[in-house]
């Protein structure tokens, strides 16, 4: 390795200090990763200064001599009554291990309370269902006409305490937000739930954080922390269904995605196609990625992902059809009106 | 160390080695462009009454037949395609029972592919256009694993459906009845 290039290295995992709050644990975009980090806090000063004090006796015990008489002392096990120090020293060790234990367990209820009263103020409900390999989000609403559903795509209005429910339809993933919260999984047949209440608006990024196959890596999700007017807006747009196709191509586009292979997995909001196992593409090109953060949304990416997705993600559950180049060029045409 | 030692070694090593030959998990994460070469409405004739003497086996069923990979992802279209809905969990219902040894349209693989993607008199729909090609086959290889024709490592031991009957992998296989023996 030259020189240079171990510049680099160094340079580049300096670097990654500098990073943002997209997806890191040590942000403050929510009250869940604030009071956490506070936990951390606490942990890592009482930990660190129990360690340093272990450590500074055993070198002390190690640089002192031993005095003559010590192992007869040892071996008869009346150690601590060999020197009054000793004695008061033990006393003072026990003592501080019990106090440090005791700031430990209050520091870690606390936070553990604080963390669960959230879950009593909430004010929207959201359910997320993990599939292999992408996120079902759907905000439920007492009113059925404000249901809403959408996929890989969180938004948060900020300041607004969220309780998300968790489902899985198939195996075991983990829903984690770094900038937001801590991990909840997502158990098939069972429901967690997680409350979070953002305070910075912001765009962050979620991972499926429990193993779940092939495309796991592959499991992104975009969080949009918005203001709560912004957030409103945008759920009245995205509960407008799929406007109609306006030129020729996307005509084509739409009579083929709404009655060939896409309609069988695929819904959009007024079209005839319905079906529920793949992700809604109602507002598709609204969305910042394909495929559940595989791929940032372009034209380019759009061509790549419909003509071969099992290039793109291999073992995804969307097939290779091979659409003819008329037939591709028209889809992505259609895709691309659903903003 | 003795020879017979370093014989049952080697022997051991080499028994090792051969089982990275085993290819039951082989996964195809697309399906062969041949498959995609059929004109669409042009179905293999796959069904042959009285005594007519039917074309070899499809080449492709060798890649889906004994699958476990393509089994389970035709387990999971299964459902998520509603077969359930008329077949059942593979016991019927509205449509014929799969689990049983009868085929009215053939049981080998390419017949099972070409009754979905061709549709069945009597309500079964076509799937041609609607799923693709490698789904078809996966689908086939699944319905095929109910009767449980595959070999007992390439079935999923875990059904979807929350009861049932006992997994493929404990039922004892079922001999094909001799009339389909003699259509093949």
């Amino acid at each position: 390795m030259t020189a240079a290039r171990r510049a680099a290295a160094i340079a580049t995992t300096l670097l990654l200090g500098a990073c943002q709050s997209y997806q890191s644990t040590f942000s403050d975009a929510a009250v869940e990763v604030h009071n956490f980090n506070i936990l951390f806090v606490i942990f890592l000063a009482v930990c660190a200064a129990m360690y340093v004090l272990v450590i500074a006796f055993l070198i002390a015990g190690i640089v002192r001599r031993r005095r003559a008489g010590d192992a007869l002392v040892m071996e008869t096990g009346r150690h601590h009554e060999s020197h009054p120090l000793m004695r008061t020293g033990l006393i003072a060790w026990g003592t501080l291990v019990t106090v440090g234990l005791i700031a430990l367990a209050l520091a870690s209820f606390v936070g553990d309370r604080s963390m669960a009263s959230a879950a009593a103020h909430e004010r929207l409900s959201i359910t997320i269902t993990a599939n292999q390999w992408w996120w079902d989000v759907q905000y439920n609403s007492s009113d059925v006409s404000k249901t809403l559903r959408t996929a890989n795509e969180l938004h948060l209005p900020v300041g607004v305490p969220v309780r998300i429910i968790l489902h899985s339809n198939d195996v075991v993933h983990s829903f984690w937000v770094p900038s937001l919260a801590g991990k909840q999984d997502l158990i098939p047949g069972r429901e967690n739930d997680i409350t979070i209440v953002p305070t910075k608006i912001g765009i962050y990024r979620g991972q499926c954080a429990e193993y779940c196959g092939t495309q796991h890596a592959h499991m992104a999700l975009v969080v949009d922390v918005d203001s709560q007017a912004d957030f409103l807006k945008w759920w009245q747009h995205q509960l407008q269904p799929a406007p109609p196709p306006r030129t020729p191509l996307a005509l084509a586009g739409y009579n083929y995605v709404t009655n060939r292979e896409c309609a069988m997995c695929h819904n959009i909001a007024g079209t005839p196609a319905s079906a529920r196992v793949g992700p809604d593409l109602t507002h598709f090109a609204s969305r910042r990625t394909i495929a559940a953060g595989t791929l940032p949304m372009g034209k380019g990416n759009l061509y790549g992902w419909v003509e071969d997705p099992q290039s793109v993600k291999p073992g995804t559950k969307m097939p290779t059809i091979g659409l003819q180049p008329n037939d591709l060029h028209a889809v992505v045409a259609y895709l691309e009106t659903l903003k | 160390m003795s020879s017979r030692f370093r014989v049952s070694c080697i022997a051991i090593g080499v028994a090792a080695l051969a089982l990275t030959a085993c290819d039951r998990e082989e996964r195809h994460n697309r399906a062969k462009p041949l498959g995609e070469t059929v004109p669409a409405g042009e179905s293999p004739d796959t069904i042959y009454p009285g005594s007519g003497v039917p074309p070899p086996l499809d080449a492709r069923a060798a890649m889906y037949d004994n699958n476990a990979p393509a089994i389970a992802q035709g387990q999971w279209l299964y459902t998520q395609m509603n077969c359930v809905g008329c077949h059942s969990h593979g016991g019927g219902g509205m449509g014929p029972p799969l689990m049983d040894d009868e085929w009215r349209y053939g049981g080998r693989i390419d017949q099972i592919a070409a009754t979905i993607a061709e549709g069945r008199p009597n309500g079964m729909p076509a799937w041609r256009g609607k799923l693709t090609q490698d789904q078809i086959w996966q689908l086939a290889a699944y319905v095929r694993s109910l009767s449980g024709q595959p070999s007992k490592d390439a079935v999923s031991s875990r059904p979807d459906e929350m009861s049932g009957p006992e997994p493929e992998t404990l039922t004892a296989r079922e001999p094909q009845k001799q009339s389909d023996a003699a259509e093949q």
